[in-house]
């Protein structure tokens, strides 16, 4: 009854990776074949619902990217935000509804094929390799391609010297992309927060993904900081054509930088549409209004 | 199975149980102090060590027992309030793999202090208290063990009390919870650590004279806490009764393994038996049976 | 003049970073062989190389991949008996491949009691090669095949040759010590220069980010057991063989494991030259310290006293090292040459 709409290969691939453990709806699956079978959709998330404690973080957030798109979730503090990213990317596991990345439909999508399915994210706190340089961190991003043994890289064998060798032209064409070249041979634990942040989005880059997470990729910047990363962010749309889930606490830089709009409130989608639209919407504003007299006040307009 | 057979399986499972007691005992001094610090202290067992040859070393030099009681408790009061402003004070905000071998190099500085001091001989430890086993229903019972047991429970329930109850306990309990919105309150650490330091150096030294009473006072002791780490993670770091239940767990089924299994590989499992059964628990329950399972935050 | 480097830039020749080694080419296969007193070699060289490779081993695992392991002397056992074992039971077996056999072994133990570290991390691992210890101390006393059925479990060293050369004296043993070490050495060298060694400090310093990003942790963690144990399991043979001559179960205690782990502390964690400046401190260490009880305190230093005091000290080191310099001697080492040089 599931495979019916749902591509029957494609939905056997998704059983065999990730067991079925979230509750089958088949009101959520047709939803999703006919999101994620459009080839404009990257990703497409149904019915979505996770709960932490008895808690509930998100119920039924359904959400679909299209190819090239900054798409923005925005919301007040714990609205599950991060949590929805974390669904995407593998780290946890919704009690129910599906994801659809790239037309392979997942209940849990697996952490460790994810820089496979052509996703890469950042993290809200920072999750660089702080014993590594900030060349080698970036060239980290790419290891999903790598095929070449330790034993091959131990003797230097052909195999693993042409793929050192294309890491690193990659590598060298995103630190160049970011302006990291003052920096590149130091320590990336050594390096100022906003650099770090900036080493982050490059290793996230670096792996060339179709559809790439950011999760607050300006918290705690200055403003100049914060206009230098969205120059990034829209660059990397631009130039490298990655679609882009931005997660973001700062509306102002949200509203700017991207094309469409979903927004997050006690873990269920009040809105979703262009900035105008949302910035519109009474449901967004009473939702931002209610926090903004509780919390230290995030201005909508 | 007879009559008979079943009486001794009974008897070994007692037997078991009441030296899961003991382990218990020192697993508890770890749970006080990891709870409150994050710390494994691989120290613990020196410092039960350091009790227990600082104690019967007194006695041995003609101070009453009361009095020795007392100046020891005095000296694990200030080897607490030492270690916290000498090594874990310099230490905080350091990785909990750090913390762990800090207190790794403690341990090999109480031991040697503590043999240094008052030499490595073995000591004899008389409690007064009478071993001779008693029978219940067919079933023999040490009088010590079930003594031990009995001021096990008594300090479990005080301890218990004191966490529950007392205006320290909440701070420690705060503490566990939350260290950095401990702080915010206004909640002094370093005193709490400190004090939580002694209380472990209590324990050290109640389970410094039972385990003294039963094996001699001598360097082994403190090997005691090589016993208590899988007791430790068979009943989850946190909560005491994990301490207790775990610790029983491993005393009961250790002694039954080495009853009914030992024959077959020739004896002598106790040195790894715990270490097993606490693995197989892990991989079924990566956080032990009492532990709190912890939502990794991204 | 250039080279190619591992990650295909052409980088200069460092002619001094080649220096060091030339010079310790000239002073291990030179210098010490000719002149070397037997004291030197038997008492201070061979311990020295056998602890210096165990401790190239467990820092892959703990210093680089971030996995405490308080087993080591479980491993380094595994390897010895191994490699009896081998040589005893297979005839004509040469001496390398004895040892290759042996590290094998090592790691083959290793990789088993490794696998909980798929699940388990920091303490509840720890705890997992504590269970190494305990088990592989027991099983090597309790089942007689293991040493052959001497009834105090005690092996005794074989005659050791390489390719027709007999190395049975001081300076034999020696040589075959040192070129172990220098070949293992620089194996661990290259790796942990590589894009494996690089996952190693990912695995290290962040698991949840290196998982996202594709490194496959488990198999990773795996790598890291084997190879560490493979290590370890011929520093074993090296010590069995090379330097006691002959060994029992109870040798590789948990003292022994704890001395290793200390070694790269002290050292420094994640720094070759760390388990080699390490190891040398461990080994000079208690002389050292015997010499100068005996000067200030003549005979009041015996050896019990000369045991605990070397308890403190150590101990002592170990926390001042965690507190004031957790990248250890190896950064010292750095910070002194900075300021002659």
């Amino acid at each position: 009854m599931i495979g019916a709409s749902l591509g029957a290969a494609a939905y056997e691939r998704a059983s065999e990776i990730s067991a079925i453990l979230a509750v089958a709806n088949p009101v959520d699956d047709r939803r999703l074949a006919r999101l994620s079978s459009r080839p404009d959709v990257v990703l497409a998330l149904s019915g979505i619902g996770i709960s932490f404690g008895g808690v509930k973080a998100l119920s039924d957030v359904d959400l679909e990217v299209e190819v090239g798109e900054i798409r923005a979730v925005i919301g007040p503090n714990g609205a599950g935000k991060s949590s929805l990213i974390n669904i995407i990317s593998g780290l946890y596991h919704a009690d129910r509804g599906r994801i659809a990345i790239d037309g392979q439909s997942f209940s849990q999508v697996p952490a460790s094929r994810l820089a496979r399915l052509g996703v890469a994210r950042t993290f809200q706190n920072l999750a660089l390799f702080g014993g590594l340089s900030v060349r080698n961190n970036i060239a980290c991003g790419r290891v999903h391609t790598r095929r070449a043994s330790f034993v091959e890289h131990i003797a230097g064998l052909p195999r693993a010297r042409s793929e050192d060798a294309g890491i690193a032209e990659k590598t060298d064409q995103i630190v160049a992309f970011l302006h990291l070249e003052s920096v590149a041979d130091r320590l990336v634990a050594t390096l100022p927060y906003g650099l770090q942040k900036r080493v982050e989005l490059a290793r996230a880059l670096v792996a060339e993904p179709k559809l790439l997470l950011l999760d607050e990729p300006m918290a705690g910047m200055t403003a100049t900081e914060k206009a230098e990363m969205a120059g990034f962010v829209r660059a990397a749309r631009d130039r490298h054509g990655v679609t882009i889930i931005l997660i973001e606490h700062d509306i102002g830089v949200v509203m700017g930088l991207s094309d469409r709009v979903a927004v997050l409130d006690y873990g269920r989608k009040i809105a979703d549409g262009t900035p105008a639209e949302v910035r519109a919407d009474p449901a967004v504003i009473r939702a931002y209004i209610g926090t903004a007299e509780g919390e230290n006040g995030e201005d909508i307009r | 199975m007879s009559y008979y057979d079943f009486l001794f399986v009974i008897e070994v499972l007692v037997g078991g149980l009441l030296s899961g007691v003991m382990y218990s005992l020192v697993a508890i001094g770890f749970v006080l102090i990891y709870k409150t610090s994050g710390v494994l202290n691989f120290a613990q067992g020196s410092m039960v060590l350091f009790a227990a040859l600082t104690f019967v070393s007194l006695v041995e030099r003609g101070i009453p027992f009361a009095l020795s009681l007392l100046i020891t408790f005095a000296v694990m009061v200030a080897l607490g309030f030492t270690i916290e402003r000498t090594v874990l004070r310099p230490l905080v905000n350091r990785s909990p793999m750090t913390l762990f071998m800090a207190t790794l190099g403690l341990s090999y500085i109480i031991e040697g202090a503590a043999q240094l001091i008052w030499g490595t001989q073995v000591h004899g430890l008389d409690l007064g208290i009478d071993d001779t086993p008693f029978e219940v229903g067919g079933i023999l019972i040490s009088s010590f063990d079930l003594l031990a047991a009995a001021i096990a429970a008594a300090m479990v329930a005080g301890l218990s009390a004191f966490f529950y109850w007392t205006r320290i306990g909440l701070a420690f309990r705060a503490v566990a919870d939350d260290q950095f919105a401990a702080l915010a309150v206004g909640l002094r650490l370093p005193r709490i650590w400190g004090t939580v330091w002694t209380a472990a150096g209590f324990v050290a030294l109640v389970a410094g004279l039972l385990w003294g009473a039963r094996l001699g006072v001598q360097f082994s002791l403190s090997l005691i806490v090589l016993k208590a780490l899988p007791v430790l993670v068979l009943g989850g770091f946190d909560p005491i009764l994990g301490a207790i239940v775990g610790g029983l767990i491993i005393g009961a089924s250790e002694k039954l393994a080495e009853v009914y299994l030992g024959p077959f590989v020739g004896g002598g499992i106790e040195g790894w038996f715990a270490y097993a059964l606490a693995l197989v628990v892990l991989l079924v329950r990566p956080s032990g049976l009492f532990g709190q399972k912890t939502v990794e935050r991204v | 003049m250039a080279v190619q480097a591992l990650d295909g830039t052409r980088v200069p020749i460092d002619w001094q970073r080649l220096a060091m080694p030339a010079v310790l080419i000239v002073v291990g296969y030179g210098l010490i062989p000719a002149y070397a007193s037997s004291y030197l070699v038997e008492a201070i060289l061979l311990p020295f190389l056998a602890l210096s490779l165990a401790a190239v081993g467990l820092n892959l695992l703990t210093g680089y991949c971030g996995q405490l392991s308080l087993g080591s002397s479980a491993f380094m056992a595994v390897g010895a008996f191994a490699a009896y074992n081998f040589n005893l039971r297979i005839d004509g077996l040469p001496l390398p491949a004895t040892m290759i056999l042996a590290g094998i072994s090592a790691a083959g133990i290793g990789v088993v009691f490794g696998l909980p570290s798929l699940r388990l991390r920091g303490f509840y691992l720890a705890v997992s090669t504590l269970a190494a210890q305990f088990f592989v101390q027991w099983a090597l006393t309790k089942f007689g095949w293991f040493s052959n059925y001497n009834p105090s479990g005690v092996i005794s060293a074989p005659h050791l040759i390489v390719a027709g050369f007999p190395l049975d004296g001081a300076t034999g043993r020696y040589l075959l010590s040192v070129t172990t070490v220098i070949v293992l050495t620089a194996v661990v060298w290259r790796l942990v220069n590589s894009a494996t060694g690089r996952n190693f400090i990912a695995v290290r310093d962040n698991e949840t980010a290196a998982r996202v990003i594709g490194v496959p942790v488990l198999r990773t963690k795996l790598l890291a057991f084997a190879i560490s144990s493979f290590i370890i399991g011929v520093a074993g043979v090296l010590w069995a063989f090379t330097y006691l001559r002959t060994v029992e179960p109870a040798g590789f205690n948990l003292d022994r494991s704890f001395q290793i782990l200390f070694i790269i502390i002290i050292g420094g964690l994640a720094s070759m030259r760390g388990a080699f400046l390490g190891a040398a401190f461990i080994v000079v260490f208690p002389l050292l310290l015997s010499r100068i009880g005996a000067f200030a305190f003549g005979d009041l230093f015996d050896s019990g006293v000369l045991d605990m005091s070397q308890r403190i000290v150590l101990g002592a080191l170990i926390i001042i090292f965690l507190i004031a310099e957790p990248s250890g001697l190896s950064a010292l080492f750095d910070r002194l040459k900075r300021r002659i040089g």
